[in-house]
């Protein structure tokens, strides 16, 4: 049985269309091209601003690696199509932005709850509504966590260069794969159009991960059944003679329904979130910068983790001893480490494009006696070095006072 | 005592044993239909390994979906066909059937079907219309009938129904066919030329539900809305010759369309291998 996308020739293939080398191209295009060298070989899509670079890349690309890509009629269709082609045994993937997400997020909760392996990239736009269409923003953060219904987990990476959004991607895939979970690309608008340059590798040197298939007759019986102990089951694809039954009803490891028990729907559901807590470490990733001594901490993700670290390094050429942590899996949060880290600070800053939300989450984790302060802009522009440093030293400020009252 | 019961009958050999008896009401059209689907699978030799059943919701969604024995994937609400889209792309040499009701398909899912329809995918729609909501308690659905009285249209219903099969034989598919439940034969004839049929199929079963619709508009069994599927259904030929108000409320049953043209993951494939052709034989270089 072949997952396809595994053939080897397909190796050769990326070789030749994409020659390892410096390339110039949008954070769009890069979450396209990652989305190839993860092994992504289906793309259903609907186009939106700021999003549809990634399906015009597919819609150019799939077809010269033997992959499949269509056009849906809206975006609850294009989940849908790419929920129904990951259990024939795709890689999958669909791309779109704020409102788009939206009604994607009732298929997004099937995926979860079928285990269903998908990646879908969220390019964030300025909300709500159509908001300002073109304009990027980081407002997605809760909907990712929380956009749909019941109790779930979910896994969502955020890049914060083109480059970035290139191993983000296949970071995502592999997450997805490992885990039998959908896992969210929460790019933004702003990289997602930006042009960088980018190394793109020899696909030898990307780490590929595949999902587990039932070894026998057996364990495909149990397509939600923990056969092995690590929470994972092994996913039972169609056309395999397995007679496997899938469905977003509350259902037993055999996959029939059973909405009627309640001990069915809790041990299906803990099992679910049990599968992330348990393999927490191998799901997060964070980059630090300056936090060994650091006594403001910014905590920055996406596109604004970038003048954050400028504004963490002009700090610094000033003597006060700023430090930025960026989270890359922001579900689950490494909160954590940002808890460890907070106890050495004395002022926490979170700049984000939006009107704090990442900050609920740092706020969790961090004691109260440490003010957690948002560095927010919204409206479509990025925010600069100079806003952030300006808060950085206001912030150095109020600590030079309060030590030496 | 149940499923000894079931497996009596020759055709329980395609159904998932685990799974019954089904939830289905005692009269339903469903069991009809189900019936009908394992016969044509039967007459046509289709290893149900070959066979993916994807559903949406509501009882119709129910009929194949847990309880015919293939791969089956049942889906939210409405979305069953833009499912079954990935699923057929992904296996184009399986065979791929939605079976769905009316409020699922052609209500909440209206748009997925038509636009399926146009890209004349190879599936197989078997849409169940029985003018209402049933699982959810009755109320009005896109195919109730100008006046009828549901949970929803307490006093009548003063909208116009929709003409499913009509509206899919002009959106672009290959084979379309309405039957109803009294037609058993022709119906399972029908399954059976939609399952070899090249592209976009549906077959719409008008089917009775006696609980949520016929026992609210005068006719309580499920025979007396067989009664009145058999009295008011007129065959397409036949129905040509008639004027809209003389079809007013009647069942137009019968072939709507059958036709040959390209399908979307045959050319999908095709478009695929002349690509991958060109750039294997190191065509970029030619740009």
């Amino acid at each position: 049985m072949i997952i396809r996308g595994d053939e080897p020739e397909q190796i050769g293939l990326l070789k030749k269309l994409y020659p390892k080398g410096n390339y110039f191209m949008q954070g769009d295009e890069a979450i396209a091209y990652g989305a190839l060298f993860a092994g992504c070989r289906f793309y259903a899509g609907y186009p939106i601003t700021p999003a549809s670079e990634i399906a015009e890349t597919m819609a150019r690309e799939l077809p010269k690696l033997k992959g499949y890509y269509i056009q849906m009629e809206d975006e609850i269709g294009s989940i849908a199509a790419v929920v129904g082609a990951s259990w024939t045994g795709l890689k999958s993937m669909t791309a779109t932005s704020g409102p788009g997400f939206s009604l994607m997020q009732e298929n997004l909760g099937y995926a979860v709850f079928t285990e269903t392996p998908l990646v879908l990239v969220d390019v964030q736009r300025s909300g709500p509504s159509t908001g300002q269409a073109t304009k990027g923003a980081q407002g997605d953060f809760f909907q990712a966590r929380w956009g749909t219904h019941g109790d779930h987990p979910i896994i969502a990476v955020s890049p914060t260069s083109v480059e970035d959004s290139f191993w983000e991607t296949i970071r995502a895939f592999n997450l997805s794969e490992k885990f039998r979970i959908p896992v969210i690309l929460l790019a933004d608008g702003i990289i997602g159009h930006t042009r960088e340059q980018i190394r793109i590798p020899d696909p030898e040197e990307v780490e590929i991960v595949y999902r587990k298939l039932p070894a026998n007759e057996e364990e495909a019986k149990y397509p939600f059944g923990d056969v092995h102990g690590d929470l994972i089951p092994p996913m039972p694809l169609f056309g395999n003679g397995y007679f496997t039954h899938v469905t977003g009803s509350t259902h037993k490891e055999n996959g029939l329904r059973d909405v009627y028990t309640p001990e069915v729907h809790d041990r299906l559901v803990r099992r679910l979130h049990k599968k992330i807590e348990v393999h927490e470490k191998e799901i997060q990733k964070w980059e630090e910068y300056y936090t060994d001594d650091a006594e403001i901490l910014l905590v920055s993700w996406g596109v604004s983790a970038r003048p954050s670290l400028g504004a963490v390094i002009e700090a610094r050429k000033k003597g006060i001893k700023a430090g930025l942590i960026v989270p890359k899996t922001v579900h689950p949060f490494p909160g954590k480490r940002i808890k460890e880290l907070s106890k050495k600070a004395h002022t926490i800053l979170v700049p984000e494009m939006n009107l704090g939300q990442m900050i609920l989450e740092v706020q969790r984790f961090v004691r109260e006696e440490v003010p957690v302060i948002g560095v927010n802009k919204i409206g479509g522009v990025p925010l600069t070095v100079e806003e952030i440093l300006k808060e950085i030293e206001s912030s150095a400020e109020r600590s030079r006072h309060r030590s030496a009252d | 005592m149940a499923k000894q019961i079931y497996t009596k009958y020759e055709m329980a050999k395609y159904l998932r044993k685990e799974a019954l008896p089904t939830a289905l009401c005692p009269g339903c059209g469903g069991g009809t239909v189900l019936n009908a689907f394992a016969n044509a699978i039967d007459q046509l030799k289709i290893d149900p390994r070959d066979l993916v059943v994807v559903s949406g919701i509501g009882c119709s969604a129910w009929i194949a979906s847990p309880y015919f024995l293939a791969d089956t994937l049942h889906t939210t609400h409405g979305r069953a066909i833009a499912f079954a889209t990935g699923v057929k792309v992904g296996l184009p040499d399986k065979k791929v059937v939605v079976i769905s009701g009316d409020g699922d398909l052609a209500g909440i899912g209206g748009n997925h079907l038509i636009h399926a329809a146009r890209r004349n995918i190879d599936i197989t729609v078997i849409l169940v219309n029985n003018f209402i909501y049933g699982m959810t308690g009755g109320q009005v659905a896109p195919t109730t009938p100008f006046g009828a009285i549901t949970t929803t249209t307490p006093y009548r219903n003063i909208e116009h129904p929709l003409k499913i099969a009509e509206t899919v034989a002009s959106a672009g598919a290959s084979y379309v066919a309405r039957w109803t439940t009294f037609h058993v034969y022709q119906l399972i004839e029908s399954i059976k030329k939609a399952l070899t049929v090249k592209g976009f199929s549906l077959v719409e079963v008008v089917s009775q539900c006696p609980v949520q619709f016929g026992r609210r508009n005068r006719m309580k069994t499920p025979a007396e809305m067989l009664r009145w599927f058999s009295k008011n259904s007129i065959p397409i030929s036949k129905a040509k010759n008639m004027s809209p108000e003389e079809l007013e409320g009647k069942i137009i049953i019968g072939e709507f369309v059958s036709r040959e043209k390209p399908e979307f993951t045959e050319e999908l494939n095709k478009l695929i291998d002349e690509v991958a052709q060109y750039y294997r034989l190191g065509g970029e270089d030619a740009d």
